[in-house]
C-alpha cells in the first residue's frame, strides 16, 4: 500500500508539480483519504468482523443445543479438529480434487484457448460454445451430473454394468465430483489462458518458425515462457477455488462415501450439527489454508496480478 | 446506468419503484386484516404428507375462527426437514408455530430452548389415551414437549409360500435362508443396511433386543454393555450369511421394499408402509405377503420406534393458539385420516379400533403388541452426531469387527455427548 502511494507522489503532475506549493497537495491528499473512508470503513466492517468473529467463536464451546454450557475454552476446539480422521479424510478429498482437478484443467484449457486463439471462421460462435458450461449455475449442472449417474435414469449410468452405482462408491464418486468440475471450469481457465497468449507477440514467433524452430518447439520455447505470469494467475485462482469446493459435492454426494471437502465438512457441523465452535474452527483452518496456498503462489512461484506486471 | 440517468428513465424507475411499494403495503395490509378480524393465522411446519390439507380444513371449520391453520410444507429427507427448523430457530423466526417433529429431535429441541412445554390443560389432552411408546418420544427430562401425532414400528414381512413358519430370532433367519438358498429359491432378507439412520435404527434394535442400551435413560452416559457386542456379531454373521442381499450395503427402506416386490427377497424388515404398497403394486403377492414381530436374539426382539409429534416453537407469537390448533391436528379424528389415507399409524390407542382401519390395517394387532415392547432411539440432544458417526461405524455390516468396532463406537459417541464430536 505505502509503496503504491509513494510512487504515484513520485510521479510529477504534468504542469503543475513545480508550481503548488507542497502544503496544498497534502491538503489534496488528505481529501482523498477523507472521501475514500467510507468506503473502506464499510469494507473493513464486512469483511473483517465476520473473520474476528468466526475466530472468537473458533475458541469457545458453543453448541447451540446446549446454550448454557457456552464457555471459553481456548485452543481445545483446535486440537478436536485437528485430532479428528473425518477432518483429515476431508483434507485429503479437497486436496485430491483440487490437485487433480487444476492440472486437467490446466492442459485442457491450454488446448482450448489455443483453439479459440487461432480459429479465424467462427470466433464468436466458438468462444461462445465453449463457455456453455461456465455460465451454467454450477448447483443447476451437478443435478444434472447426478441425474445423468443414477442408475435406472441416467444416460451415463446405462453405459455401466448393470447394478453398478458410482455415486455410492468411494472412488468412482470422487471421479464424478472432478468430472463434474473439469466440465464446469475448465472454460474459466481456457479464458485466462487466452488472455496469456495475447501477450505473445507475433513477430518473435514468426521469427522463430524463420529459424527452423518446430511448432513444438515455438510454444515450449516461446509461447510457455511468455505466458508464465498469466499461467501462474489462472492457476492461482482456480486452486483457490477448487480447494473451496461446496456446490459439486453437497448435490452428487452430500459427503457420503466420505467424499466430504474442508467446506462441506465445516457446513455439516456448523448447521447441521449446530456447533458453531467445531464449525468456526474449521472455517478458520480453510481460511488459513487458502492463506497459505495464495502466499506460496505469490511468494515462491512470483505470481503476479495482472494489475501490478511492473515488477 | 446511463438508461437510468436519462429523462425518460426517471420516471420508469419511480413508477416500478411505486409498484414494490404498493405490492409491499398491501401485502401488510392483508396481514394486519387477519389480526384484526380475530382469526389468528397458526403456521404449520409439516412433513410432506397427501391428506394433511384435509387435515388442517377440518380443524379450521372447526375452530369458528379461534384460529386459522396455514400448511407448509417442509423438505421431503429427514435431515433436510432439520436443518430447516432448527436453522429458522436458532434466528429466532417468529413465523413458525407448530412444528411437525420427528421423534429423534424432541430432546435436541427442548434442551435448546426452541419448543414449549405443554402443562394443564393441553398436556392433559396430548396424552389422553396416548400410547405409552409413542408418549415417551414426545417427553425430555420428565417433561412433555410435544403432542404425538402418529407412531409406527417395523415387523417382519415375508412371504408365506417361501417360509411357512417365520422364525423369531436374526439366528433362525439366517438358517432359514440357508435352507432357501440349497432349495435354489430366493433367499435374501431385506435390511436397512446402507450408510444412514437406518443402519443405526437396526443397530439400536439389536442391543435392545439383547437387553442393553446405547446410552442411560438421561441421556448423558455410554452404555453399550456386552448387549452392544452381541448386537455387532448378529450383524456382522447375518451381512455374511446367505440372508444378505448383495447390495446390503446400500439398501434403505425403500430398495427393500422393491426388492421383495420384485421377487429377489423372501423376507424384509421394514415399516407397516409395505404392505399398502405390495397391495396396490404386487396384488398377486399380497395373499402370500405376512408379518410377524421383530426378531430378536434368543426369542422376539424389540421393534424400532418411529412416528411424529407436533410441538409448539419458543417463537410463537400465539402461543395459545397453536396449542390448540395442534391438538385438533392430532385428535382421533385426525389420526384416522392420517392413518388411512397416509398410512400413518395413530398414536391413539381407540383409533385402531375406529371404522375403516380393518380394511387398511390388517396387522394393526401386530403394531400395537409390538408398540408395548418396541425400543425408541437413545434420548440426547446430540442425536444427530451420534446417529451420524454411528451409521459411519457401522458401515459396510459385513466390515464390522465386533470388539473394535465397539470401542470405537463408544470413543466417538463420548466425543459426541460432550459437543466435541466432528461430523463427518
Amino acid at each position: 500500500m505505502n509503496e503504491e502511494v509513494s510512487s504515484a507522489e513520485a510521479i510529477p503532475v504534468p504542469g503543475r508539480a513545480a508550481a503548488v506549493p507542497s502544503a496544498n497537495r497534502r491538503s489534496e491528499r488528505r481529501l482523498g483519504w477523507m472521501l475514500c473512508a467510507p468506503a473502506a470503513v464499510v469494507m473493513l466492517a464486512v469483511t473483517g468482523w465476520p473473520i474476528v468473529y468466526s475466530v472468537l467463536l473458533s475458541l469457545q464451546r458453543f453448541d447451540l443445543r446446549f446454550p448454557a454450557r457456552k464457555a471459553w475454552i481456548g485452543v481445545d476446539n483446535y486440537t478436536t479438529v485437528l485430532g479428528s480422521s473425518f477432518w483429515w479424510n476431508a483434507f485429503a478429498v479437497t486436496v485430491l480434487v483440487t490437485v487433480v482437478s487444476v492440472a486437467v484443467e490446466l492442459v485442457l484449457g491450454m488446448v482450448i484457448a489455443l483453439v479459440m486463439y487461432r480459429t479465424i471462421v467462427g470466433r464468436g460462435l466458438v468462444r461462445a460454445v465453449v463457455l456453455i458450461p461456465y455460465g451454467i449455475v454450477t448447483v443447476a449442472a451437478a443435478y444434472g451430473w447426478k441425474y445423468a449417474w443414477t442408475p435406472g435414469t441416467g444416460f451415463l449410468a446405462r453405459l455401466l454394468p448393470a447394478g453398478a452405482a458410482p455415486l455410492t462408491d468411494h472412488f468412482p464418486a470422487i471421479g464424478i465430483i472432478i468430472l463434474a468440475e473439469i466440465w464446469k471450469t475448465t472454460p474459466f481457465m481456457a479464458l485466462l489462458l487466452m488472455a496469456g497468449l495475447a501477450l505473445v507477440p507475433e513477430d518473435t514467433l514468426k521469427a522463430a518458425s524463420t529459424d527452423g524452430a518446430t511448432a513444438w518447439q515455438r510454444f515450449t520455447k516461446i509461447t510457455l515462457p511468455l505466458m508464465k505470469p498469466a499461467i501462474l494467475a489462472a492457476l492461482l485462482f482456480r486452486t483457490l477455488d477448487a480447494f473451496r469446493i461446496f456446490d459439486d459435492i453437497f448435490v452428487l454426494t452430500n459427503g457420503a462415501q466420505n467424499t466430504s471437502s474442508v467446506s462441506l465438512i465445516a457446513y455439516h457441523n456448523l448447521i447441521g450439527g449446530l456447533n458453531l465452535g467445531i464449525g468456526s474452527t474449521m472455517s478458520v483452518l480453510i481460511f488459513l489454508a487458502v492463506a497459505l496456498i495464495a502466499f506460496v503462489f505469490v511468494k515462491v512461484l512470483g505470481t503476479s496480478t495482472p494489475d501490478a506486471g511492473r515488477r | 446506468m446511463g438508461r437510468a440517468l436519462s429523462p425518460a428513465g426517471a420516471p420508469a424507475g419511480r413508477r416500478a419503484m411505486a409498484a414494490l411499494t404498493a405490492v409491499l403495503t398491501a401485502g401488510l395490509a392483508a396481514a394486519c386484516a387477519s389480526g384484526a378480524s380475530g382469526t389468528r393465522v397458526v403456521n404449520l411446519y409439516n412433513a410432506p404428507q397427501e391428506s394433511i390439507g384435509a387435515i388442517a380444513g377440518r380443524c379450521n371449520r372447526e375452530a369458528h375462527g379461534r384460529y386459522r391453520i396455514v400448511v407448509n410444507t417442509l423438505p421431503r429427507g429427514a435431515d433436510d426437514q432439520r436443518e430447516q427448523l432448527v436453522r429458522r430457530l436458532a434466528a429466532r423466526d417468529s413465523g413458525l408455530d407448530v412444528l411437525g417433529l420427528d421423534v429423534t429431535w424432541t430432546a435436541e429441541l427442548a434442551e435448546a430452548g426452541w419448543i414449549r412445554e405443554w402443562t394443564g390443560r393441553y398436556a392433559q389432552e396430548a396424552s389422553k389415551g396416548t400410547l405409552p411408546g409413542p408418549l415417551s418420544t414426545a417427553t425430555w427430562q420428565g417433561r412433555l414437549y410435544a403432542a404425538p401425532y402418529n407412531t409406527n414400528v417395523q415387523l417382519l414381512w415375508y412371504r408365506s409360500d417361501l417360509m411357512p413358519d417365520p422364525p423369531s430370532t436374526w439366528a433362525g433367519l439366517i438358517q432359514a435362508s440357508e435352507r432357501l438358498a440349497a432349495e435354489g429359491k430366493p433367499h435374501y432378507g431385506e435390511v436397512t443396511g446402507a450408510q444412514f439412520e437406518g443402519l443405526v435404527v437396526w443397530f439400536n434394535s439389536l442391543v435392545a433386543s439383547a437387553g442393553g442400551r446405547i446410552l442411560s435413560p438421561d441421556g448423558r452416559r455410554v452404555e453399550l454393555g456386552p448387549s452392544a457386542l452381541t448386537a455387532l456379531r448378529t450383524m456382522r454373521r447375518f451381512a455374511r450369511s446367505k440372508a444378505a442381499d448383495p447390495s446390503i450395503s446400500n439398501t434403505k427402506e425403500d430398495d427393500a421394499r422393491l426388492a421383495v416386490e420384485s421377487g429377489r427377497g423372501a423376507y424384509e424388515i421394514n415399516w407397516p408402509f409395505v404392505y399398502a404398497s405390495m397391495a396396490t403394486l404386487q396384488p398377486k403377492l399380497l395373499k402370500k405377503f405376512k408379518w410377524a414381530p421383530y426378531p430378536g436374539i434368543t426369542g422376539p426382539g424389540r421393534a424400532p420406534l418411529g412416528g411424529a409429534n407436533f410441538a409448539v416453537s419458543r417463537y410463537s407469537a400465539k402461543p395459545d393458539a397453536a396449542f390448540q390448533a395442534a391438538l385438533c391436528l392430532r385428535d382421533p379424528e385426525s389420526q384416522r385420516t392420517a392413518a388411512i389415507q397416509d398410512g400413518l399409524p395413530p398414536a391413539v390407542e381407540s383409533v385402531y379400533w375406529a371404522p375403516g382401519m380393518a380394511k387398511a390395517y390388517p396387522m394393526r394387532q401386530a403394531i400395537l403388541d409390538s408398540l408395548k415392547t418396541a425400543a425408541a432411539r437413545p434420548m440426547t440432544p446430540t442425536y444427530q452426531n451420534v446417529s451420524t458417526v454411528s451409521a459411519v461405524r457401522l458401515s459396510p455390516p459385513k466390515s464390522i469387527d465386533p470388539p473394535r468396532t465397539l470401542r470405537s463406537l463408544r470413543g466417538l459417541i463420548e466425543d459426541a455427548l460432550q459437543s466435541k464430536g466432528v461430523l463427518p
